[in-house]
């Protein structure tokens, strides 16, 4: 059973990064875009997330719930030596939901729009910063389970450059996927061209960022890079999301919405995957060498079996649910 | 100010923001699907009107409520690691449920306000119930949760470790239906009386707005029927507390001596130097029959419990008394609302009637926020009550009061938003109506 709640586990934080993450870029590329262009842009994203964008950001409490529930022991390790970004995150999150529905809902269209949409992009982008710098900080060796003073355990683990640059590279990822995702929309040929271009920034900013990943593993010795390149899967993985980009643009120009979206979710989870196949099954690198893993930390036995049930269960109904979800408002558009 | 009682304020200030958007979320729903059922019944436009107008505040304090229920999922482990460590395997279950209900509820919510030209009217129907129905169960699960902290079941307790866990026994410990029961009947009276609260508030600024006049009667007749059966289950959950928790009964009546044939004490301001409450209005035996069934019942007083284990007295009594007082006076309204309804129908729109519902606005919430001090403070010192001490759960990350003063800071300035946006989305509304009816 324990491997069914692993895999919803891995399959949540996918789909948070996928979705989710396609949320937070919208909100950076609207912070990004040219003044002239932000009104274009601010409708576009406020058109494109309304109906499912509450949905996209349960999978991030789904992940935590799974958390706390079949790990407890790694749940409180991280909300412990990781409590300042993480309450920064979450001031982030809940600025950034209260804002969009304001900007959305507020029945006078005046100058508070404005304030709105500010609160709104800056925290689209603080929030999977953060969130990027949570995941480096975990898997950073940093974490220290018995701290002697207050920065080796509530500062050290994430304020170093190898954290900080995978905050960057988080929050580039999530840009281009959101680049992809918003081109989909769009059917006026100038502003597709404009997105198709933003979608090529970001990526390199992406790419660069990757590297900073890289090299800032080195510096801070990490033992990312070292183990990255001797994983074949992993730079296999790699390889591949690099290569079909210039069959995404292509699919991008010719307007085939459903293909590019797959397409990208796929470079997506390559991406993602290539990064973790490194890791697994270890969930939290404690300072000394000593890990957690999802086997180490698991709940009794018992408590793995309620949940992969209901895990099922629950799944079987929000599927379903979430395909109608979608096919309701994102396929009459093409018509 | 020590950690742990900044952490405890954060958890307080967290969930008292919370619990007013999760009441609104579990009932606003269904007045909508009330509102858009008599829409598609009668086909009046004013219902219609009526259901977009109550849909808007649903997305609106839907999408608060998600994003202050993510940031408790984290606030569980931030402030509370001790607890959560051993918490989690056991009471995990509940939560998992609550994730998958609310997961439907963010979906059924999209699908009910984008929905109107895209779904057949009696999908979109079922889909705005859907929203209500997930919200009711979500409430009960999280209930469950905190029900399992007050009555903890599921496992034994050797050596500072959980072992023989059962999720099912911890999920359903004895006290999730009284708690649970009372919680979402409350949830449904506040937000009711709130809604009618502001409606009658809007008729008393102009008495022929069809509108406002039917939002009346819909939040009304719904909240009321609620309002009458809460003292039942209130007794039930008195009765829980009375078995299970009875420092905290005593608390809660601030009874300080073990006495046969208690009398219960109404109002009245507990001393706890000179182990007295003085100032109430004291009615022989009466606590002994509430609390027991039977007018000559033993009900221990604080004094039998030593101090250590004492809940801050103060707050539990006050809150007790206060959310009694405004239970029995909801209660009181809800049944003038139906000799009205039934008999006086002219007389809803009365001036006077209108000023006691508008009178009754925040009422509700002030009783749900008042029930939660009980609960919550009433366990105090414990976070699982004769487990574990609440202090042994506090995160060891120093400098709690940081983190207390950026959520109150954060808390307050969307409590100010909300309120200001309502009051814009009610500006709107009027104006339409006014017109609409020139």
């Amino acid at each position: 059973m324990i491997y069914i709640v692993i895999f919803f586990f891995l399959v949540s934080i996918y789909i948070y990064c996928l979705l989710g993450g396609a949320d937070f870029g919208a909100g950076i590329i609207e912070l990004l875009e040219k003044k002239q262009f932000k009104e274009r842009t601010r409708n576009l994203v406020s058109e494109a997330m309304a109906p499912i964008w509450e949905a996209n950001h349960m999978w991030l409490i789904i992940a935590v719930v799974v958390l706390f529930n079949a790990f407890p022991i790694v749940y409180t390790q991280l909300l412990v030596s990781l409590s300042i970004p993480l309450i920064l995150m979450l001031i982030g999150i809940i600025l950034r939901g209260t804002a969009f529905t304001f900007r959305h809902y507020d029945a006078i269209k005046d100058s508070s729009q404005e304030l709105y949409s500010k609160v709104f992009e800056y925290s689209s982008l603080i929030v999977p910063f953060f969130f990027g710098l949570i995941v480096g900080s975990i898997i950073s060796g940093k974490i220290v389970t018995d701290p002697s003073s207050f920065y080796e355990g509530y500062i050290n683990p994430w304020l170093n450059l190898f954290s900080i640059s995978t905050g960057i590279f988080v929050a580039s990822l999530f840009s281009f996927t959101a680049s992809v995702f918003l081109t989909s929309e769009i059917s006026d040929k100038r502003v597709l061209d404009d997105f198709i271009l933003k979608s090529k920034k970001s990526i390199v900013a992406a790419v660069i960022s990757g590297l900073l990943v890289f090299i800032s593993s080195l510096i801070d010795h990490v033992h990312f890079f070292e183990s990255f390149f001797s994983n074949y899967l992993s730079i296999g993985l790699m390889v591949v999301a690099t290569a079909v980009l210039p069959l995404l643009w292509k699919i991008l120009e010719k307007g085939l919405k459903w293909l590019s979206r797959f397409l990208v979710g796929a470079q997506l989870l390559f991406i993602l995957g290539a990064f973790y196949l490194v890791y697994f099954p270890v969930l939290v690198k404690l300072q000394g060498g000593n890990y957690l893993t999802f086997y180490n930390s698991a709940a009794p036995e018992i408590t793995l079996n309620y949940l992969g049930w209901a895990l099922i269960v629950g799944s079987l109904i929000i599927f379903p649910a979430l395909f109608y979800l979608l096919k309701v408002f994102k396929t009459e558009k093409q018509t | 100010m020590d950690n742990l009682f900044a952490a405890r304020s954060t958890m307080a200030i967290s969930l008292a923001f919370h619990i007013i958007f999760a009441c609104i979320g579990m009932t606003m729903p269904f007045l909508m699907v009330i509102s858009n059922w008599l829409w598609i019944k009668r086909k009046d436009e004013i219902y219609l009107k009526l259901t977009k107008a109550w849909s808007k505040g649903v997305a609106i304090f839907f999408a608060i409520g998600a994003v202050s229920g993510t940031v408790l999922s984290f606030e569980l482990g931030l402030l509370w690691p001790g607890f959560m460590k051993y918490a989690g395997a056991i009471i995990g279950m509940p939560f998992s449920w609550e994730g998958t209900a609310f997961f439907v509820e963010a979906i059924c919510i999209g699908l009910f306000l984008y929905g109107w030209n895209k779904l057949n009217p009696y999908i979109h129907w079922i889909s705005g119930l859907m929203v209500g129905i997930s919200g009711v169960l979500s409430g009960i699960f999280v209930v469950c949760a905190n029900a399992w902290m007050n009555a903890p079941a599921g496992f034994n307790w050797v050596n500072g470790r959980a072992i023989n866990i059962d999720p099912v026994k911890a999920m359903f410990n004895p006290a999730w239906l009284s708690q649970s029961s009372h919680m979402i009947i409350a949830a449904f009276i506040a937000t009711s009386f709130a809604v009618a609260g502001l409606h009658a508030l809007l008729l008393l600024r102009n008495k022929n707005n069809l509108l406002h006049k039917r939002a009346l009667i819909i939040a009304l007749s719904f909240g009321s029927v609620f309002a009458i059966l809460q003292p039942i289950s209130g007794d039930h959950s008195a009765k829980d507390v009375a078995k299970r928790q009875p420092i905290k009964l005593a608390a809660m009546e601030g009874h300080f001596k073990t006495d046969k044939g208690a009398g219960l004490t109404i109002g009245g301001i507990p001393d706890i130097n000179t182990e007295t409450t003085n100032y109430g209005i004291k009615i022989p035996k009466l606590l002994s029959f509430l609390a027991y069934g039977n007018f000559n019942a033993e009900v221990k007083g604080l004094k039998d419990f030593p101090r250590n284990d004492w809940p801050p007295i103060l707050p539990v009594h006050f809150g007790f008394q206060i959310m009694v007082g405004i239970g029995f006076l909801l209660a009181f309204v809800g049944a003038l609302f139906w000799i009205l309804y039934l008999k006086w129908k002219d007389k809803l729109t009365a001036k006077w009637f209108l000023k006691i519902a508008a009178f009754c606005t925040p009422l509700g919430f002030i009783a749900v926020e008042a029930g939660w001090i009980v609960t919550e403070v009433g366990r105090q010192p414990w976070i699982i009550y004769n487990i574990m001490k609440t202090s042994d759960a506090v995160t060891p990350v120093p400098y709690q009061i940081v983190h207390l003063i950026l959520f109150i800071i954060v808390y307050l300035f969307l409590s100010v938003m909300a309120v200001w946006l309502m009051s814009r989305q009610i500006k709107v509304l009027d104006n339409f109506q006014i017109l609409k009816n020139d």
